[in-house]
This record gives structure tokens, sequence and C-alpha cells, in this order.
């Protein structure tokens, strides 16, 4: 045991100074017209000589070290409670959400110009992560092209308004009807299709808006983008210092107050915390509609499914279209809060990190993935300090995360139904 | 009111299933045996729409149903069970029985959204039909567990009370005493017999277990190889010389 666990060591050691040397220890000098290859100093390479030091200590007591972590869970007192009851549990999720909700309509006045628009972009997360929850976490359908659908949500805005001068609260529905419909007809080629081969054409989809974007210059300015979508109004009031279109009157004017730029922000994210939470209800009632049940049986076994009756065609292209929806609501406000977008805002990226705060936050689990969308979104920020290690450190919390969670922060919990007893 | 003609059904270089002709009437259980590998679940299958047969004709109610997709043949009023277990098994017990009524449901999305009362009324009576046949399988008090980590024979009863909510006309059972033991079987016999007297179901049986099958069919089909071989009431079938080589093999 001992002996295996040192070779293991040294072997674990090894490696971190073949893979860390070349890395860190060599740099490319350009000199004059050509490149020269130049030795690390030696700090560096001292540097690089501990962390195999650290990495091989740390696997000869790594049963140890883990043994530690293994208790830490234990030193909470709230770990290994008994189960919850299903009456005490449906309050305390009520309390937490009201509690969310009221620190949310007070977080704007408390804080920093730039921590409400760091709100409103996690609000638009939640918008979006909740929509994939429909599709990944429920009806166990992988799309990894999900911010195509986004990217429809928030073009079809920046259109409008560039071609016809159209508003944000009509650019809105007509945003998310149209993105559903993207849905809708991916949903069509995709339907025999399941786990990876899914998950490959929705990739492709994904890619193919992007670079229709990109491309279509014509129509979309490509890669330029579209700027000057317009902020949107509170009754035909403005936000701008300046009237911007005729017959509407500016916000500060009508009510005698200071102009201010922070209005304009805080209006925009309480108009995605409404569409937050219109989102998060919307969806709520759905999983407890038969709609919401046929999506987890789909998951959960298909041709038992089928054998029951249900059309996969029909509970399929659902999820797909309900999904897109709300993504297309999150795109639009994404357009408005950016006031420029462009095919940059809407790579493969940005699906992966959306799929990761549903897997982070329990698939299924609507609590979970709104603090996964919280947490994933403020963690970069905050980790801001540390600069290009921040990337570093944001792989890092969600390695470890899966390591310790893999069912996610909060997993979903099944509803229990109360059955009366005959008598 | 299942009448199956002359079915046909060819994998590629393999016939599977070679012109094999069952009927199921009213009010009645119907079995059918063969030695494994004979092609009974395979005419399982043709006849539930999995697989669209490569010849013959299946009618059920007098309807031509060869080739319909799998969902809408259901939606006729003729459900099965799997020969492994398919439970949604995340789920619990009662969503189980729920999500197999979305068709007595009001699938309105709005109708839905708002709680109008006609859905309610629609979700109570689902409810209640899910809650009377837990009770009539004996799984009431489990009622909120997932259906994964229920005992085996539990599991099986559950997937014939998750058929009987959808109130079929006839049920298919896939070799549903697979891995009971004694005493189960004999539940699942006075449950399958029940079915046919008084809930007027008619029953199309795959089984091994031949106590089961002489005990409750009306009428047994033989199958061999993928050709039908006998058909008979249970003591035709017992005494029958070829029935007797297929199974015994021949001396």
């Amino acid at each position: 045991m001992a002996a295996q666990n040192l070779k293991h060591a040294l072997f674990c050691a090894f490696i971190t100074i073949i893979i860390a040397y070349p890395i860190l220890g060599l740099n490319l000098v350009a000199e004059g017209t050509s490149v020269k290859l130049e030795g690390a100093n030696t700090a560096t390479v001292v540097n690089v000589f501990l962390a195999a030091v650290a990495v091989f200590l740390f696997q000869v007591f790594r049963d140890n070290i883990m043994g530690v972590f293994g208790k830490v869970p234990n030193l909470n007192p709230l770990a290994n409670r008994g189960p919850v009851s299903q009456e005490k549990r449906l309050l305390m999720e009520r309390v937490f959400f009201v509690a969310i909700i009221l620190l949310a309509l007070v977080w704007p006045f408390i804080v920093s110009r730039g921590a409400v628009d760091l709100a409103t972009l996690v609000l638009i997360y939640i918008m979006l992560a909740l929509g994939l929850n429909v599709v990944v976490g429920l009806a166990g359908l992988l799309d990894l092209g999900y911010v195509a659908f986004y990217a429809v949500g928030a073009y079809t805005f920046a259109l409008l308004s560039q071609y016809f001068g159209i508003s944000f609260w009509l650019a809105l529905p007509i945003g998310a009807l149209l993105a559903a419909l993207f849905g809708f007809v991916l949903g069509f080629p995709v339907l025999r299709l399941r786990g990876d081969y899914l998950a490959i054409v929705t990739l492709g989809f994904g890619e193919i808006i992007r670079i229709l974007l990109n491309n279509w210059t014509s129509l979309t300015g490509g890669p330029n983008g579209i700027g000057g979508i317009p902020d949107p109004t509170l009754f035909g009031m403005e936000f701008g210092r300046r009237v911007k279109e005729e017959g509407n009157v500016s916000f500060h004017e009508t009510f005698g107050i200071a102009y201010s730029g922070e209005h304009k922000v805080i209006f925009l994210y309480l108009i995605a915390l409404v569409l937050a939470i219109f989102t998060l209800l919307v969806i709520r009632r759905f999983m407890r509609m038969p709609v919401g049940r046929a999506w987890e049986a789909l998951r959960e076994d298909e041709i038992a499914a089928r054998s029951l009756g249900m059309s996969r065609t029909a509970v399929k292209l659902s999820a797909f279209t309900i999904g897109a929806f709300f993504a297309g609501f999150a795109g639009t406000v994404f357009a408005s809060k950016q006031g420029f977008i462009s095919p940059e805002s809407f790579v493969f990226l940005e699906s992966a990190i959306i799929l990761a705060i549903v897997v982070l936050g329990g698939m299924g689990s609507q609590v979970g993935v709104i603090l996964a969308a919280i947490a994933v979104t403020i963690l970069p920020e905050l980790a801001r300090e540390f600069s290009e290690y921040r990337m570093l450190i944001f792989g890092a919390a969600m390695v470890l995360m899966m390591v310790w969670r893999p069912q996610g922060l909060l997993p979903m919990r099944r509803i229990q139904i109360e059955i009366k007893e005959q008598g | 009111m299942l009448e199956v003609q002359n079915l046909s059904m060819r994998f590629g270089g393999l016939l599977a299933v070679d012109q094999v002709s069952v009927d199921v009437q009213e009010h009645e259980i119907v079995s059918i045996i063969g030695p494994n590998g004979a092609g009974k679940t395979t005419v399982f299958n043709c006849i539930s729409g999995f697989y669209k047969p490569t010849g013959g004709k299946i009618l059920f109610q007098g309807q031509e149903i060869q080739g319909k997709p799998d969902y809408k043949i259901s939606r006729l009023g003729m459900v099965r069970t799997f020969q492994h277990v398919r439970l949604f098994s995340k789920m619990t017990v009662v969503e189980n029985l729920l999500v197999a009524q979305h068709r007595h449901l009001n699938t309105n999305l709005l109708a839905g959204l708002l709680k109008t009362p006609d859905y309610r009324e629609r979700e109570k009576k689902s409810l209640e039909r899910a809650r009377y046949w837990l009770e009539r399988v004996g799984l009431i008090d489990m009622a909120n567990w997932e259906a994964g980590n229920l005992a085996y024979g539990q599991q099986r009863r559950l997937e014939i009370a998750r058929c009987m909510v959808t109130e079929p006309q006839l049920l298919m059972l896939d070799e549903p005493a697979a891995g009971l033991n004694p005493a189960e079987t004999k539940e699942l016999d006075q449950l399958i017999v029940s079915l046919k007297e008084d809930y007027n179901v008619s029953v199309l049986l795959i089984e091994h277990d031949m106590s089961l099958v002489m005990g409750i069919s009306d009428r047994i089909n033989v199958i061999n190889q993928g050709r039908p071989l006998a058909s008979g009431t249970p003591d035709e079938i017992r005494q029958n010389d070829d029935v007797i080589k297929a199974y015994l093999g021949e001396a």
C-alpha cells in the first residue's frame, strides 16, 4: 500500500515537472526577425520544483488529507439531519424565494452602478439557465447549442429596432416567439436523436446561427455587430439625458429630478428581475403539469413513454420550444442592456457556461440552478484581482464542485403528492 | 377484438415471425408460449407498433393498425408491459401513474398555467384513479417512493397498474411472472384473472411459467421458431404431440 502510494506520488511529481517546465520555464523571445528560445530564470525553476514537491507530498498523504476533508461536512451542524418533511421543505423553499426576491428588489438602491449591472447579467443567466433546465434537466435532451436561441432573441430586437424602429416592449414578445419558433424548427431534425448524437447536432445548430450572423453582413453587419439599440422606455418615458424619439418625454424631467445615468441601469435591472420571476413561475407550473411529467417520463424511458401513448414528437418539441422561448426573453434583455451586440457574444463558450450552471445547480432543480447562476456569474468577477489566473480559479472551483457534489448544489427533489386514504 | 392474420416479420435474412395468427375476443385471456427465441416478443412488438411488420394484417376493433405509430396504437386502448420492467424510475410511484394518464388530462398549456376549474377537475380525477389502482395493487404506502426503489415484484405490479390507469380494453403482458417468487406469482395470477373478471379487460399474455399459463388462459397459442405450432384450450395444448416434442425434444 505505502510502496504503491510512493510510486504513484513519484509519478505524479514527474508529470508535474514535465507539464509545468515547458509551459512556465521556456520563453520565446523575439530578437530582430528571428525567434529565440530562452530558458527560465532560477526563480521559476525553483517554483516548478516546489510545485512538484507539493504534488508529491499530497499524493503520499492523499488518504489522510482526503479523510480530513471527509470530516469537514460533519462540522456543519445542518449535515446529517433527517429528511425534511414536505411541508417544511416547501416552506423553506418559499422563504428562500421571497427572501431572494426582497433582496433583489432593494439591491439596486444600496449598491454601486457596476454591481447593478452585474446583477442584471446574473438575472439574464438565471433566465437562460431556467430555460435550458427544461431541455436538459427535465426532458434529458443534451443541448449544446442553446446560445443560438439567445442570439435569435437579441438579434430580433436589434434588427427590428434598426430597420423598423420597434421598441423594446414590442420586440420582447416577438423575440421570444421567434426564438421559440427556431426551437420548434430545430426540434424536427433531432426528434429521433438522443444523447451524444443530439448534442452534436445542437452544437452544429448553434454554430450555424453564429456563422450566419457573422457572414450575412448586409443584414446583420457581420462581425461589426449592431449598435444603437434603444433602451426600454417606461410608459413612453425615456431614460436618456435627451429624448431621442419624438413624442416621448424623459424620465428625469417628468419627475423633476436631476438626470442620473443610474436610473436607466436600475430600470433595466428591474425589468430583468420581473422577467426572471415570470420565467421561474411559469416553468415551475409547467413542472407540475402533465407536460412537465411527460418531459421527465421521456427522459426516464422513452420506449415506456411511447407505449403509454405519449407522442415523442409533441413532448420533445414542447421542451425545445419552451426552452428556446425563455432564451429569447433573455436575449432581448441582453441586447437592450448592452446597446450593442455582435456574434462575439454568442460563441459556444456561452452555451457551455449555461449548461455548466444547470449541471452545477443540480439538474431539474430550480433553486439549485438559481444559486449556480449567481455563483458562476459572480465568481469570475470576484476573482478579477487574480487577473490572468481567474479562469484557472473558475475551472478549479468547478472541478472541486463536481468532485464533492456530483449531483449538483441542490439536487432536484420529488414533489410528494398527498393521497387521501379511503374512508 | 384483436385479430392478427398471417403476421410475418423479417430482419434482413432472418424470418423471425412467419405467418403467425392470433386472435383475442372480448373477456378472454389468451397466451402465447414457445421456447426461448421463438419470436413471441417480436409478435408483441409488431402488435404494439414498435416494429412495422413485413407481412400480414393486424386488426383491433375492426380497424387495421399494422404500421401505425406505437403511441397511436396505445391510444386506441391497447397497452403493454415489457419483459424487463420499464418504469420511470426517478419519478415517484404516484407520478408514474399520473404521467400515464396524460391523455385523460387537459393537455392545453394555458389551461394548466391558469389552473382553470376544468383542469383542476381532471387533475383531481386522475389522482383519484391513481389512488384507486395503488390500493388495488397494494402500493398505496409507497406512493411517494421513487419507483426505482421498489422491490422487483412491486415494480411488476406498478407496471400493470400504470397500464390500467389508461383504462385499456386489451392488456398485453410480456412475461409478467419473470423474476417473481411462487407467492408473488400466485398474487399476479389472481390479479390478472381479476382484471378480466372485474374490469372487463382482455389479456394477451406471453409467459414461461406453465402453471400460470395453464391455470388462467382461455386459449393458448404455441409458436416455435417463428412459426405457429398449435393453438387451443389449455387441455388440448397439454396433449398436443407437437408441443410436447418442441418443449421436451424428440424422443
